[in-house]
């Protein structure tokens, strides 16, 4: 529209010319650039980054500045409610919530945070060579991931978890990615033989790059974004398992407390004196909830096309 | 069609198949049944605990595979799964644990279906609205809690309501209350009373995830040119919205409904536990803590044929949904 009337005036004002410009082409903004902008963009990711890096910062030095231990006992204030001394309150055997949940909120976060990057690596690998080398290995690989997915592997882990019972945690952590990268392997499988046959991995292949390198530097760089995006969702999900699993008793044992143990304890008691169960359910609630907003944010971000989470 | 559902069916059953001998082979190597009978006191003999394990066919001194052989024989052969460590019969104990798990579990997925996909038309159709903006934010929040904590809360929450009213209007331990007498519609509604809670609580999970997908799905079909094709040759908007629209928002709901079902049938599980209920998720865990093989071969054949049965299910419903897949 302004371009056609601005050549109207022109053709008005007179017989001068305008000389012709060169129109210049601003630089393509690169990818990562390109993504961050939009996530900057997005007040989800915000609120969520905000709020997630507050609950960590909290869970590190929270305890540095409380002065009551999680396990020391009060016995003057037994079973209390929230006060001054006792932000959250006490157990029956005057233990105090908050430093309790500080210390639970810790235990949930490192699990969470190694199980979901972990879980997102072992699909990378699997997926990635599956799609890439095809064939027979392809074949194996897709039917153990079929085979995993139908397996209980809650029963499997409650089953397993006395055989590993001095590795506490780590074993959980390490179980619960084992169970938890299929469905994106197989995203990352299909996505690997659509790069495949792309020619900048042809070239590499005929070069004689071995498969490894080209995994590692053609095709898995190419799929970060989504890597990224499912590491951080991970986060979500492995957290959630590892609260629901110790809060049945299969998870975290004692002497650990992650906060699906302070749950599981605070549940008996949940209706008569509410503190035990409500504030570690808070934090819970609200880790989940920042690291779930970061995530989508995220996914929207790389694609804005994307399904489940498009607004 | 026939014949593409079939098919699908049958990888499906293998795949159930083979979980369950595996669960069967992973829990006769990590459980000990005859360790219980050590700890008591008086201590059998060897010879009388030899004998019991043998007639649960559970003797860890059978190889394992000998013993996955006959448990499969006396399934196909007999219908039986075995006994339980306290001498019932594994199938008769599952047909009345799984009256109370299906109840839960297919009142909360079709409600829950339902209510989710209402809500993500909804959301799609009404796009941006303080609404739709309303419930995504709650379904985010209801994403970032576990089901247990859910129902705790909705516990909490009873109590409370309990407590204002000064009545016990919302009663939510097992699945009915125990002794209670009169006539069958006040049984009725006793249980429905009790189911109410966990209901909610499993509802909420299963409309978040579905009404998501939902809107997205329905947000693609309402930006398509058939769309505005219908629209054009006259049909009015909430016509168009309904036999085009929906119809087709709700073919890749289908398959989404399959990958959900598993989360679905843990997220029973986990109410069960919370709410008391005697159902299949207590039945599991008292078979693992009583190192009871037979009765946790079973609980996993169970929950195999239920996702069995729900994917193909969800295959059936793609094929009629959508011509393409027919032949």
């Amino acid at each position: 529209m302004s371009i056609v009337e601005g050549a109207s005036a022109t053709l008005a004002a007179g017989p001068e010319p305008e000389p012709p410009s060169v129109v210049m082409a601003r630089k393509p903004l690169s990818r990562g650039r390109l993504i961050w902008n939009r996530l900057a963009h997005t007040p989800r990711f915000w609120i969520g980054a905000v709020a997630m890096g507050t609950i960590v910062l909290w869970a590190v030095l929270g305890p540095v500045f409380y002065p009551i231990d999680a396990f020391s006992r009060d016995p003057l204030n037994m079973g209390m409610g929230p006060t001054q001394l006792h932000w959250f309150g006490t157990n029956n055997i005057g233990q105090d919530i908050y430093a309790q949940t500080l210390i639970g909120l810790q235990k949930s976060l490192v699990i969470g945070l190694i199980a979901g990057p972990l879980g997102t690596l072992i699909a990378a690998i699997v997926g990635s060579v599956a799609g890439y080398l095809g064939g027979i290995v392809d074949n194996v690989l897709v039917w153990v991931i079929n085979l995993l997915l139908v397996l209980p592997s809650f029963i499997l882990l409650v089953i397993l978890s006395p055989l590993f019972e001095d590795l506490s945690w780590i074993f959980l952590t390490v179980f619960l990615a084992g169970f938890s990268w299929m469905i994106m392997a197989q995203v990352i499988r299909s996505q690997t033989r659509s790069l495949r046959g792309r020619d900048f991995v042809k070239a590499a292949r005929y070069m004689g790059v071995p498969m490894p390198t080209i995994l590692a530097r053609h095709i898995i760089p190419n799929l970060a974004s989504l890597l990224i995006i499912d590491a951080t969702l991970g986060v979500v999900a492995m957290i959630m398992a590892e609260t629901s699993l110790s809060y049945f008793g299969f998870g975290i044992r004692a002497p650990d407390v992650s906060l699906g143990t302070l749950l599981s304890e605070g549940t008996a008691a949940a209706v008569t004196r509410p503190w035990l169960f409500v504030f570690p359910a808070g934090v819970l609630i609200a880790t989940l909830f920042a690291v779930s907003l970061i995530g989508d944010a995220l996914r929207d971000a790389v694609d804005p096309t994307s399904g489940v989470n498009r607004d | 069609m026939v014949f593409y559902t079939l098919r699908r069916f049958v990888n499906y059953f293998i795949l159930s198949a083979i979980a369950t001998c595996l669960a069967y082979v992973v829990a006769s190597l990590a459980l000990d049944p005859a360790a219980k009978y050590y700890g008591r006191n008086p201590q059998p003999s060897a010879h009388v605990i030899e004998n019991i394990l043998n007639g649960l066919g559970v003797n860890p001194d059978v190889p394992v595979l000998v013993r996955l052989w006959n448990w499969i024989l006396t399934l196909v052969t007999q219908g039986s799964l075995g006994d339980t460590v306290g001498g019932k019969s594994v199938v008769a104990e599952i047909v009345t644990r799984s009256g109370v798990s299906l109840q839960l579990l297919l009142l909360g997925s079709i409600i829950g279906a339902i209510l989710g996909v209402v809500l993500g038309v909804w959301g799609a159709v009404k796009q941006y609205s303080l609404s739709d903006q309303t419930v995504t934010y709650s379904s985010y929040l209801v994403f970032a809690t576990p089901t247990f904590v859910i129902g705790v809360l909705l516990m909490i929450g009873a109590t409370m309501l309990n407590g204002i009213v000064g009545a016990q209007l919302i009663t939510f331990t097992g699945s009915y209350s125990a002794g209670m007498t009169g006539s069958w519609w006040d049984l009725l509604v006793d249980r429905g009373v009790h189911l109410l809670l966990p209901t909610i609580a499993l509802v909420l999970t299963g409309a978040a995830s579905y009404s998501r997908y939902q809107r997205s799905v329905m947000l693609d079909v309402l930006a398509s040119d058939y769309i505005r094709t219908a629209r054009s040759k006259g049909r009015s908007r909430n016509s168009a919205l309904v036999r085009h629209g929906v119809r087709v928002a709700l073919i890749p709901m289908s398959t989404f409904f399959a990958y959900s079902f598993g989360t679905l049938v843990s997220g029973s599980i986990m109410l069960e536990i919370v709410f008391s209920f005697h159902g299949m998720g207590e039945f599991t865990l008292q078979a693992i803590t009583q190192s009871d093989i037979n009765a946790v071969a079973g609980s996993t054949l169970f929950l195999a044929v239920l996702v069995l049965f729900s994917s193909t299910l969800s295959e059936i419903l793609y094929a009629a949904l959508d011509p393409r897949v027919r032949n």
